[in-house]
């Protein structure tokens, strides 16, 4: 209990602080979340006809995954310096992979006598996207985004190693003054408060997803 | 309007142009040495049903395909309403010709009124003329508007499904429709209520449809004319059901039409086609012992009991007629009552059904016309085709 009374006064002796690096880390998120929603949404609708592309452009988005998320928040600072960029760019790359695989999914899942059938009914290649191919493909690509924006909150708490400020201020700073007081507290702010955005993003994506997702297709 | 002299060059014109044509059309696919079709001709008539079939991997999907450009020729023109349209925009194409396919192909995330107005939605039509089209479509195909119109594709079943595939194929009022195995996946008593729903359906609209299907006997049920292709898509024969089955052109076709060529010529044939016989009738009140006279001096076994609006009740033997029990309480009682629109197949099934070999055929109030024996079931058969039913 006195745990718990302790951290809520640290937090609230310090509520600027708390809603600026809650604010910097949202703005990663939402940044994040749309670049990468756009570019690998477009990608997978570039590709949808050649497989070769498709799939060189999986890859690509696979090996962003696999690299050490310490290093990559480093390696562009020489060439953009410090702060936001970087970490901004080195989580943009983490997100294309789960929004690129599920959009290519979607778009493959769609059931070929649904394509045959408009095609056959006189629509245009454009048409068939947008009205038919992107709508039935939507759920699974949103659910895509929503994986993408849970995995930019988690690694956003690295920003704060390449001073791009957000919740990982908090965690940064305590870890580094451990035994002494209010360190624990720090941490906890930046661990509780990164759940919480957490949970409020997939609530809302969620809440998107209900009124987005076309009727008729799941139940 | 027979009147005016320029009419009759007209008529015959429409007679004798073809809706559709493919004219020496081949289609190679890159990397295969042999074409998938290769330099097939073939009119179809307007207001005609023409059944593409043939054993799996001869091409029939394929040319149905070349028709709405779904697959472009490699080679050769296909010429629609007197217009070559091999290198028109396909997309215009298309939306003059119905396509339905076997698995109907529904948008799962449209309701089922939407699904209809695809086409005449894309040809911009107005609001109201399409909700009025989709709901005399719904009610064409034998769905209550209603019930299904804001409905989604997921709720219906498989035989709903493809009607309004069907629909939907209509949508726009196209003169042509290309379908695809359309009843092929569905299960066999609703796909013969389908058959038969969409062949009174095209008794009223008379659209120029080619209908591809590896049934031959769906073939025979719902082509005004049959082609039968072998690989590549060349013609083994083209011709009307009766001409086929009677007359195969080779042993190819005779293959193909299997062991039962002949007994599927009775799905072909009414009842209309025979010289119906007449049995003696006799009712509750003839006098027995004149009954039996008269039965006995006919060729038949039986005589029919008529009841007192003259419908068959019962076959009557010579035994029935020497007891004094009630004539109507025997056993051969006539169950069905064939009418003259029934085919023969049906006719045929009725007689074998009943101990008396013969069934009776009434006219649409329940009256009494005549009998149907096995005898001038096996004289039709033996006889060749009508000539001049095949074109």
């Amino acid at each position: 209990m006195d745990g718990i009374r302790s951290w809520f006064d640290y937090l609230s002796s310090r509520t600027d602080l708390v809603v600026e690096t809650l604010l910097q880390t949202l703005t990663y998120v939402v940044s994040v979340t749309v670049a990468a929603s756009i570019v690998s949404i477009s990608v997978g609708v570039l590709t949808r006809h050649n497989p070769f592309a498709k799939e060189l452009s999986l890859s690509i988005a696979s090996v962003f995954l696999t690299i050490p998320s310490l290093a990559l928040f480093t390696i562009f600072i020489p060439i953009v310096g410090l702060g936001f960029t970087p970490s901004f760019i080195a989580m943009f790359l983490y997100a294309l992979l789960p929004i690129l695989r599920n959009t290519v999914a979607g778009l493959d899942s769609v059931d070929s006598s649904v394509m045959e059938s408009a095609k056959g009914m006189g629509l245009t290649p454009r048409q068939v996207l947008f009205r038919v191919q992107l709508p039935l493909a939507w759920p699974i690509i949103l659910a895509g985004i929503r994986v993408s924006a849970l995995l930019t909150v988690g690694i956003s708490a690295i920003a704060t190693l390449v001073a791009g400020g957000g919740l990982g201020d908090f965690i940064k700073s305590g870890l580094a003054r451990l035994p002494l007081p209010n360190s624990l507290e720090a941490i906890w702010t930046g661990v509780i408060l990164s759940l919480a955005l957490a949970l409020a993003v997939d609530l809302v994506l969620r809440t998107i997803g209900r009124f987005s997702n076309p009727s008729g297709v799941r139940s | 309007m027979n009147l005016n002299p320029q009419d009759p060059p007209q008529e015959e014109k429409s007679v004798t142009t073809p809706k559709i044509s493919l004219r020496d059309v081949t289609k190679t696919y890159s990397g295969v040495d042999t074409p998938a079709v290769k330099d097939l001709n073939l009119d179809i008539a307007s207001g005609e049903i023409l059944v593409l079939v043939g054993p799996s991997g001869c091409g029939k999907s394929t040319t149905l395909r070349l028709i709405n450009r779904m697959i472009e020729p490699s080679a050769g023109e296909i010429i629609f309403d007197g217009e070559d349209v091999t290198n028109s925009d396909p997309n215009e194409l298309r939306r003059r010709m119905g396509y339905v396919i076997q698995q109907v192909g529904l948008f799962p995330h449209r309701t089922i009124a939407e699904n209809i107005a695809i086409v005449p939605k894309s040809l911009k039509w107005p609001k109201d003329k399409i909700r009025a089209r989709v709901d005399e479509l719904l009610e064409l195909t034998g769905m209550d508007p209603n019930v299904y119109r804001d409905r989604y594709p997921k709720e219906l079943s498989g035989g709903q499904a493809q009607r309004v595939g069907v629909a939907r194929a209509l949508g726009a009022e196209p003169d042509v429709l290309l379908m695809d195995e359309p009843f092929g996946a569905i299960d066999p008593i609703t796909r013969f209520n389908l058959q038969n729903e969409f062949l009174r359906l095209q008794s009223e609209l008379k659209k120029t449809i080619v209908f591809v299907t590896h049934d031959i006997d769906e073939a025979v049920k719902m082509g005004d004319r049959i082609a039968i292709l072998r690989d590549q898509s060349e013609i083994a024969q083209l011709d009307t059901p009766e001409a086929i089955l009677t007359n195969p052109a080779d042993i190819f076709v005779e293959d193909f039409l299997g062991a039962g060529a002949v007994l599927k010529t009775l799905t072909l044939r009414r009842l209309n086609d025979i010289q119906l016989v007449h049995a003696p009738t006799i009712t509750e009140r003839t006098n027995r012992s004149e009954a039996a006279a008269q039965l006995r001096q006919s060729d038949f076994p039986f005589a029919v009991l008529l009841d007192d609006s003259r419908r068959p009740i019962a076959w009557v033997n010579q035994a029935d007629l020497d007891s004094s029990d009630p004539l109507a309480s025997n056993s051969r009682r006539i169950p069905v009552k064939l009418e003259p629109e029934d085919t023969l197949q049906e006719a045929l099934s009725v007689m074998l059904q009943t101990s008396a070999g013969m069934s009776a055929v009434v006219d649409s109030t329940g009256q009494y016309l005549g009998t149907c024996t096995i005898q001038s079931l096996a004289e039709l058969l033996t006889e060749p085709p009508v000539d001049g039913d095949s074109l």
